[in-house]
């Protein structure tokens, strides 16, 4: 709690960041878990006829990115969605809605043809930005070319540098050719804000120009005023397309560290927490206050230890199998994280439409792992540590300082796999070293990290498991583990050039038994952070398909 | 005079140029660096990584960096942060009103209070209220200012619900009244310990005075008890205590780090450990800098107001 810089300790729990959130298809758990619209009491009063109130919304990490096309950390986009429109917004169901445009293009209604190499999309009538101006396709074809222009400092080109040939081809309709047949696009398109031509066109450099501080968008709030270190302020659109907004305010007040943020929500001084939410070590005593709804929300970010591929040890199977059955996952999740997060066998969030729940389950079996050791012929040598071929079985694993709880997973793995014969040494540095090039460029033996393994909020995770996608190889991606597999690469190329979501289904269920039986990475659990809000706030509802449980807030509102 | 001045300016600049070099070279050589931040949420792939480094000169040799940052320093850019693409310069200047505020706020307290229980213990030295004073000073400089600071949340926000937990103030209530309710809190942390420092040189430096000739002489004389120690003694007696304020000239602007994030302050303080979490380079060497041209101007300024307080230390003659 005495970390110095409660900014670190965002960026210390990285599993704690939402930033690539899951595929369609997450209703089930909110229905069954009651965090949708029932959470929210029986009947719940109508909004107000006027935006009025305010809300204030506790982040741990403050957002300071503006411009939603320029490199910005996932509580960036509490703003983005509020400021700004994608043209259809994942809903906690899976669904696709349209928002900017006026239908969601698919096969069968002709908006996506020539096997996903053309694309056709037509916009929503009568959208005007914050400024007045009206919002047209030129909008849409000056963003999609702004992320690919050469010196821009877009944040991310996945699957924008696929379209080609961007034609208007009316005041709301515009149509694109992709290079290849590429079905996450749809889900990236998401997550992709239109910005205003009119306004970013003028400056003299788009990385520089004056609307990167003072966002003009299409959403449900306008910029307001912002105290960098503090707090962002803004204020209802009420020319705003959709419903809503109900709320004349949104405050997204920045207290840095957890424990504090804790301590106002607690007191009353913000309304919410969401994000990075309340630590696992107070769960038990804030469902008991007063006044306040405490919820474990649905993440699409999973505990794993992340092994280098290269490593000696690392790289034989068996050993990454002994391993996996020697981690005591419920002794983790029961001890270290009060029972909070659920274990797991996939690298697909247990909601996505694409997940396989038949994968084999993980039981806890020391003897077994020595068994599976001997056979694959790592013997025990003088000084207990296991060998084969003069390459002893030590390895080190790595995490960021400061993560507590991460510190004492740590300890456990390290006793279990002692009594085993497997070495492991802790090797823990800060954030921003552990995430420098120590892992863009895989020069750890093991991590333990929490990451999600897609695009977006599509199942496909090519640029995580893709042998084209490691960086240490001059690969394009985030393949730090170095995995490569002839039969995965083959089965990420087919479920990318697939629009039938049963098809994919299938690809992507066979991807899971793959990796499942190959552990590229030693899934542990699935997060379930806990987010809370006051009572009396109706409208919050968690989203796994949306970065940030903001998603919704231009239809929040107070009970009266 | 202006010999000296000059030659202390000289000497400052050479300082401020080593400074600089120091800290460039221990930021950029330590591990890790601003596109970390990025990587770690893994939707980003390795080629945007390596163009957003190549569009920020980050893949550019350290010297020619620092030639670089210099060059563009010396003009007066002092960048642009990567976290927040602000200018530098812009974000300081939004961070300084919060940590003023708190800094002059405690400050003042400080020296009041620091001043009185220092003077006092020295008058009436060992006395009970001297042992107090001593004692408490004592506490109050062994505490860890993060565990007081929290013990004061606990106690007054959590428990008595006194004061807030934190922040400068409530949101959707800028009011006076409202802003002072919030500066009590981080004031009596950061106060506590100055207090302590602020008295205990008050009382040393008193208690030297009052045993000197001529507080003896005026004695003597019979002037009376508080005209001797109002005009005598105290003028005096607060010599040392101005080379202590321009030392402490600084620490007014450039924050109190723990303070700051413990009660939720947006201050320079804050600001330092956010930028150096997120190796943002060019808001840490901008707040580097501008610190290190407060302590120069801080102790230079103290000489001078040493001259004018005491002519016997007068520089003309050098």
């Amino acid at each position: 709690m005495n970390k110095p810089s409660t900014k670190a300790s965002g960026l210390a729990l990285p599993a704690l960041h939402r930033r690539e959130v899951l595929a369609l298809g997450a209703g089930g758990i909110l229905a069954a878990s009651g965090l949708g619209s029932r959470a929210q009491g029986k009947a719940p009063p109508p909004p107000p006829a006027k935006p009025s109130g305010q809300v204030v919304v506790g982040l741990s990490q403050e957002p300071t990115a503006f411009n939603p096309l320029m490199p910005g950390i996932e509580v960036d986009e509490t703003v983005w969605m509020q400021i700004f429109n994608t043209m259809w917004l994942a809903q906690p169901d899976g669904s696709l809605v349209p928002d900017l445009a006026a239908e969601v293009p698919s096969e069968a209604n002709g908006g996506i043809s020539e096997g996903g190499l053309a694309w056709k999309v037509k916009l929503r009538e009568g959208i005007t930005w914050h400024d007045g101006t009206p919002f047209t396709a030129e909008d849409v074809k000056y963003t999609l070319e702004l992320i690919n222009a050469p010196g821009f400092k877009a944040r991310t080109r996945v699957g924008h540098s696929l379209v080609k040939d961007i034609k208007v081809t009316g005041p709301l309709e515009i149509s694109w050719r992709m290079e290849k047949a590429y079905a996450p696009y749809l889900a990236l398109l998401s997550n992709t804000f239109i910005v205003p031509k009119h306004l970013l066109e003028k400056a003299a450099d788009p990385n520089t120009a004056p609307f990167n501080g003072a966002p003009v968008g299409t959403g449900p709030f306008k910029w307001g005023t912002r105290t960098p270190g503090d707090n962002i302020q803004l204020v209802a659109n009420e020319k705003y397309h959709g419903k809503g907004p109900y709320l004349e305010k949104a405050v997204l007040k920045y207290v840095p560290d957890q424990t504090a943020l804790y301590a106002q929500f607690r007191t009353g001084q913000v309304d919410l927490i969401i994000g990075t939410g309340i630590p696992a070590n107070f769960y038990a005593e804030a469902v008991k206050l007063p006044g306040r709804k405490v919820v474990k929300i649905p993440s699409a970010s999973l505990e794993v230890l992340m092994p280098n591929l290269e490593h000696p040890a690392l790289s034989d199977k068996a050993v990454r199998k002994a391993l996996y059955a020697s981690i005591n996952k419920q002794a983790i999740i029961d001890i270290v994280f009060y029972g909070l997060h659920i274990p797991t066998e996939s690298f697909m969030p247990q909601e996505s439409w694409a997940y396989d729940p038949n994968l084999p389950k993980q039981v806890y079996d020391p003897a077994l792992a020595g068994k599976i050791l001997d056979d694959a012929g790592w013997k025990r040598s003088g000084s207990g540590v296991r060998m084969k071929n003069g390459v002893p079985l030590e390895f080190a694993v790595s995490t960021t300082t400061g993560a507590a709880l991460r510190e004492q997973c740590q300890q456990l793995m390290q006793q279990d796999w002692q009594q085993i014969g497997i070495k492991m040494a802790i090797n823990n540095m800060p954030a921003a070293v552990i995430w420098g090039e120590f892992y863009t460029r895989s020069k750890f033996q093991s991590l333990l990290v929490g990451t999600a393994f897609r695009t977006v909020i599509d199942p496909d995770p090519a640029h995580r498991f893709g042998s084209d996608a490691i960086p240490a190889k001059s690969g394009n991606g985030a393949n730090q583990m170095q995995w490569q597999n002839a039969e995965a690469d083959a089965l990420m190329k087919q479920g990318q050039e697939t629009f039938d979501t049963a098809k994919r289904k299938e690809i992507y269920q066979k991807l899971q038994v793959l990796v499942r039986e190959e552990l590229p990475i030693l899934p542990i659990y699935q997060y379930a952070p806990v987010e809370g809000y006051k009572e009396g706030l109706i409208g919050y509802q968690p989203n796994i398909n949306a970065r940030q449980n903001t998603w919704n807030m231009g239809q929040w509102y107070w009970a009266k | 005079m202006i010999a000296f001045l000059l030659r202390r300016l000289g000497q400052s600049l050479l300082l401020l140029l080593i400074v600089s070099v120091i800290g460039f070279a221990i930021l950029h050589l330590a591990p890790g660096g601003p596109m970390s931040q990025f990587a770690a949420g893994g939707d980003m792939t390795q080629a945007d990584l390596d163009r957003i480094a190549e569009q920020l000169g980050l893949n550019r040799p350290l010297p020619v960096q620092y030639i670089e940052w210099l060059w563009r320093m010396l003009r007066g850019d002092w960048g642009v942060s990567y976290r927040d693409q602000q200018p530098v310069l812009h974000i300081i200047a939004s961070h300084i009103g919060a940590t003023l505020e708190l800094m002059l706020t405690s400050t003042l307290l400080a020296m009041v209070i620091g001043a009185w229980v220092g003077i006092l213990g020295a008058i009436r030295r060992y006395s009970l209220f001297d042992s107090l004073a001593t004692v408490g000073a004592m506490i109050a400089l062994s505490i860890p200012t993060f565990w007081f600071g929290l013990v004061v949340i606990y106690v007054f926000s959590v428990g008595l619900g006194w004061l807030p937990s934190g922040n400068r103030y409530t949101m959707g209530d800028g009011s006076f009244l409202n802003q002072v309710h919030h500066l009590i809190g981080p004031c009596i942390v950061l106060a506590l310990v100055s207090t302590a420092v602020w008295s205990r040189y008050m009382r040393s430096s008193m208690l030297e005075v009052v045993n000197q000739d001529y507080i003896r002489t005026a004695r003597a004389k019979g002037v009376p008890e508080r005209q001797i120690l109002l005009r005598h003694a105290l003028r005096n007696a607060l010599l040392p205590m101005i080379t202590i304020t321009g030392l402490h000239v600084p620490t007014l602007l450039s924050g109190a780090l723990v303070t700051e994030t413990v009660f939720t302050w947006p201050g320079m303080g804050r600001l330092f450990l956010d930028s150096i979490s997120y190796r943002d380079y060019p808001v840490v060497m901008g707040i580097l800098m501008f610190t290190a041209v407060l302590v120069l101007m801080g102790s230079l300024l103290a000489d001078l107001l040493y001259g004018v307080a005491d002519p016997r230390i007068s520089r003309s003659g050098r």
